[in-house]
């Protein structure tokens, strides 16, 4: 019998003697598949092996991440196995990477249990991303269609109502990460929290490692910092908030913790990707439950979604935090001191924000995705990033959006509440520009040199860090296909 | 204290050049403009009085111009701001909220800290002007 490698083997009896086939025989290659409205679709990168025939890498790709082992198996005849087969329906190589390929993949929507990221991420970024015919293989992208969404809770507040909360409209939100990170007792910590809400700021914010170490256990956190946000309240009228970081080793512990948070009258909880999916998706129904904002820090993040040939890129991500129902994701800065090239960060800040992201290629969107209601995810911008950029950040970030200034507020020379308040100048005279019709991408240095003329902290802010930048090249950027088409 | 709701109570007060200039970006966006006043500006104070409903059909900024003239002639000492509501599907909300008066003394807020077990403090804001009834809370005559 002279079995053609190629194609798929539709005589059942030959297709289920027992040995091993190609992926492509078994059926996971099916380049006329349509894919139905109701199916989740992901594109890889797929890097195979010397040797290994990319339609079939592909093949092989969807095959581990649905129904198949490595061998031919007689019980996928007691199942409707065409129906539960993943199908690889398109394959493109990647424009400058001759050893690279866009694989296109269709999964039916049966093939995964509603409202479960764990679930979804089991077969999608599974026992596939070890498979050794690839040498690398990363996730780019997913279209999760309605019916799929439809099933998750998403944000548990949204930016909606998160501001109307918080009585602030029109402007970026201002935040700043408490530093140092580690060390302060929990009387300290407060002085700091009090003087940045105090000086300006909207909301402070733990670090992704203050849990609750030997130098400053989590009540003894919460407490004073509830103390500072109540007193700066006090003290500007404004409504203040500081994330008090949940994380724990256990979920009783992490409940316990966010219980206590919404007792003393704290408006926003966080917690780190690193506590997993399915712990999330709990702390966001807890957060819906109790009124309360729900804030990401994504610790992590950059193990998996850095490099541009492995992985999952940080959009995938962001998708999936929005269906998991957090309300806050740190989305990158553009100018700041951590990674961040312009289009990958347009492609998540809209994929944050967005009730509909329409594919494009150049922001990294490969398909159409409707957010179906769920409610827009605040990105949150942190990580080297000072008052001299403010025209920049609010230019490519836009106005939905947390601008965290940490060293950039508690490294002002004149003191915290001078670095808050430089910040919060600068952030409403470039705002107030902008409204006015100026040009604030060109003109955004003078208009605030115009404002450090009557607000000495920010003059003294521009003087210490003027000459601060982060120039390097993007180790993720994206690779437009030359002809796109639609999916 | 200055309270610093909204969003320019940290640059210096707006002259009326300034806040037509915003009034014109908000209705160039398609929002409708509000003007509302209160003497009670709790953070937490959501609804402000209205000076009528927003105006939608009003697309003129020295038509608003006009309404919040009235409005600050008719209430001298109260806090007034002006919003822009934007009725676009994925926000229905609030799009813009500054401060166009206040009164000439902002007594602020007095922070009542009630104590209970286990160190915890439950923390009140208690305006230092509500105390006197409505209507006469920030005018010269109802100062101490």
């Amino acid at each position: 019998m002279n079995k053609a490698l190629d194609v798929k083997i539709t005589d059942l009896k030959e297709r289920y003697t027992s040995g091993v086939l190609k992926y492509r025989q078994m059926g996971y290659w099916e380049p006329e598949y349509e894919p139905k409205d109701t199916d989740i679709l992901a594109v890889f990168r797929i890097t195979p092996q010397d040797g290994v025939d990319p339609v079939e890498a592909a093949a092989a790709v969807a095959g581990e991440s649905s129904t198949a082992t490595w061998t031919v198996v007689w019980t996928d005849r007691l199942t409707d196995s065409e129906y539960y087969r993943a199908k690889a329906y398109r394959v493109d190589p990647v424009p400058g990477s001759p050893d690279q390929y866009f694989a296109y993949i269709a999964y039916d929507l049966d093939l995964f249990e509603e409202g479960s990221i764990a679930n979804l991420t089991a077969s999608i970024i599974g026992n596939v991303f070890g498979f050794k015919p690839l040498k690398a293989l990363r996730l780019e992208d997913m279209r999760i269609p309605p019916h799929y969404l439809k099933t998750f809770q998403g944000p548990a507040t949204g930016i909606v109502a998160e501001r109307e909360r918080m009585n602030l409209y029109g402007r970026p939100i201002l935040g700043a990460t408490m530093k140092p990170k580690l060390g302060l007792s929990g009387r300290n910590y407060g002085r700091v929290v009090y003087e940045a809400l105090k000086g300006g700021l909207d909301f402070t914010k733990d670090d992704e490692n203050i849990n609750s170490q030997p130098f400053m256990h989590w009540r003894d956190r919460y407490l004073y910092c509830m103390e500072g946000v109540s007193k700066a309240e006090a003290e500007t009228g404004e409504v203040k908030g500081t994330y008090l970081n949940v994380t724990a080793g256990t979920m009783e512990e992490m409940y316990e913790r966010a219980e206590f948070a919404r007792d003393l009258g704290s408006v926003i909880i966080m917690i780190d990707l690193v506590i997993g999916y399915t712990a999330i998706q709990s702390m966001a129904k807890w957060a819906r439950r109790n009124d309360m904002i729900l804030h990401l820090h994504r610790a992590g993040h950059g193990t998996y979604t850095r490099q541009r040939n492995h992985g999952i890129s940080f959009r995938v991500i962001a998708k999936w935090m929005r269906m998991a129902g957090v309300d806050h994701i740190h989305a990158g800065t553009v100018v700041g001191k951590l990674e961040g090239d312009p289009n990958v960060i347009r492609g998540v800040y809209d994929t944050c924000r967005e009730i509909h992201v329409p594919q494009n290629m150049q922001h990294g969107i490969f398909f159409d995705q409707p957010w179906a209601s769920l409610k827009k995810m605040m990105p949150v911008a942190s990580g080297g990033i000072h008052a001299g950029q403010m025209h920049q950040l609010l230019h490519y970030l836009g106005e939905d959006v947390v601008l965290q200034f940490g060293g950039g507020t508690i490294g002002h020379p004149m003191g915290i509440q001078a670095g808050a308040t430089a910040n919060r100048v600068a952030l409403e005279c470039m705002v107030k520009a902008r409204n006015e019709g100026r040009d604030i991408w060109n003109e955004g240095e003078e208009i605030l040199t115009a404002a450090a003329r009557w607000c000495q902290p920010l003059r003294a802010a521009l003087d210490t860090w003027k000459d601060v930048s982060f120039n390097y090249a993007s180790t993720d950027s994206v690779d437009v296909l030359p002809t796109p088409t639609a999916s | 204290m200055k309270i610093t709701q909204g969003q320019f109570s940290f640059l210096p007060d707006l002259n009326d050049e300034e806040i037509k200039k915003q009034i014109e970006y908000g209705l160039d966006q398609g929002w409708s403009i509000a003007v509302e006043h209160t003497d009670d500006p709790h953070p937490r104070n959501t609804y402000w009085s209205m000076w009528g409903t927003p105006m939608f059909d009003l697309r003129d900024p020295a038509g608003v111009m006009m309404e919040l003239n009235a409005c600050r002639k008719e209430f001298p000492n109260d806090y007034i701001k002006v919003l822009a509501f934007d009725s676009n599907k994925g926000f229905e909300t609030i799009r813009m909220s500054f401060m166009v008066q206040r009164p000439a003394d902002e007594p602020g807020f007095e922070l009542v800290r009630s104590e209970g077990p286990g160190r915890t403090v439950h923390y009140t804001l208690r305006s230092y002007a509500t105390g006197r009834p409505p209507g006469g809370r920030y005018s010269p005559a109802a100062a101490p």
